[in-house]
């Protein structure tokens, strides 16, 4: 296996990657997919992804996933409303003598984009992966796009780099780096974006 | 410590202080101009609110090595203002201030409103403010002030 590497995804399924980490077109079966969705879905439900998923008019802050203070709400671009802003106090980069986190484009995601329910209980897998996966709420990104956006969003990128918190500890990041949630997103696309059942 | 050159309002300035140093104790400490008020520090009342770049922002939680070249805009321009003015002057005519010590923040978001929003609806008047806490209790009449000041702005 000259010029690729194997990653154990889940514990187990085995992908191959190729040199300069491509998946080989074709090389996931479904059961590599589910398997890599899974560790997908463990990153997508990290409260550094999720609480900006949410269903209500409110982000959420922290681990405990708790509504967002200061009477912050979604406002109609998921921006906040007018003198009001996400802006008010997220910057483009983490704020760490503050405490405040910060990317380029801080907004909530839309509210087609919700992996919760009305009273903030993450939805199950399944119920995510057809979220994410229907182009009609996803902002009509194919298996493509889901990976470039993985890839590159900048509050992607983000949650692996989340700077630190009011007390100046580090704020916890999602089970996987960055590159194993990609290399588990592409292995996930190659696979034909397959869902667990409902 | 490093030197920061900064516009506020209108004219330029620089600062030698360290990065982390929120706007607000730049203001206040280093320029001298204390209208911009400390209330919580956490970005929780919004007595520090100034605008950066038209937006309104708490200055208690932006490092001064963020602000970059976007001028800041204090309570001490408002009266020069055409926006900042009337504001101004219906907080004086509807008797808004109790004690006082929010004020500040509370005309830098509400002008920060009608800039964004020249004629804002009550709902929206409630959630552009609702960051803006007042011990005093002066909702009732900030929220009456800022729709007058709307119908005087035409």
């Amino acid at each position: 296996m000259s010029g690729c590497q194997c990653l154990l995804i889940g514990g187990c399924a085995t992908i191959v990657v190729a040199a300069g980490g491509r998946m080989t077109a074709g090389q996931a079966s479904r059961a590599e997919g589910l398997a890599a969705w899974q560790q997908v879905y463990s990153v997508l439900t990290h409260p550094r992804c999720i609480n900006c998923h949410t269903a209500t008019a409110y982000p959420q802050q922290g681990d405990d996933r708790h509504p967002h203070r200061f009477n912050v709400v979604r406002g109609e671009t998921g921006m906040g409303v007018p003198a009001f802003t996400c802006a008010a106090c997220h910057q483009r980069v983490n704020a760490d003598s503050t405490g405040v986190p910060g990317a380029p484009g801080w907004h909530l995601a839309p509210l087609s984009m919700q992996w919760q329910d009305m009273r903030d209980q993450i939805m199950s897998s399944g119920a995510v992966c057809r979220a994410v996966t229907d182009r009609s709420k996803n902002d009509n990104l194919d298996g493509a796009g889901l990976l470039k956006h993985h890839e590159e969003e900048p509050l992607v990128l983000w949650a692996f780099q989340p700077g630190r918190g009011l007390d100046r500890s580090p704020r916890s990041v999602p089970p996987l780096t960055h590159g194993e949630f990609v290399a588990a997103t592409r292995t996930w696309v190659e696979a034909g974006l397959p869902c667990p059942a409902p | 410590m490093a030197n920061y050159a900064l516009t506020v309002n209108g004219r330029q300035t620089e600062v030698n202080v360290d990065p982390g140093t929120p706007l607000l104790w730049v203001l206040r400490e280093h320029l001298k101009m204390t209208g911009t008020k400390y209330g919580c520090g956490i970005g929780a009342c919004g007595a520090c609110t100034v605008h950066l770049g038209g937006v309104a922002t708490r200055s208690c939680l932006l490092p001064v090595s963020l602000v970059g070249s976007r001028p800041i805009a204090t309570i001490e321009t408002m009266a020069s203002d055409p926006v900042g003015r009337v504001v101004q002057d219906v907080w004086v005519a509807a008797d808004v201030v109790q004690c006082g010590y929010c004020q500040s923040g509370q005309i830098m978001t509400a002008v920060a409103l009608l800039k964004t929003v020249p004629k804002p609806t009550d709902a929206q008047i409630e959630q552009g403010m609702g960051g803006n806490i007042c011990r005093c209790g002066t909702y009732v009449r900030i929220r009456q002030a800022i729709a007058r000041a709307a119908q005087q702005l035409g």
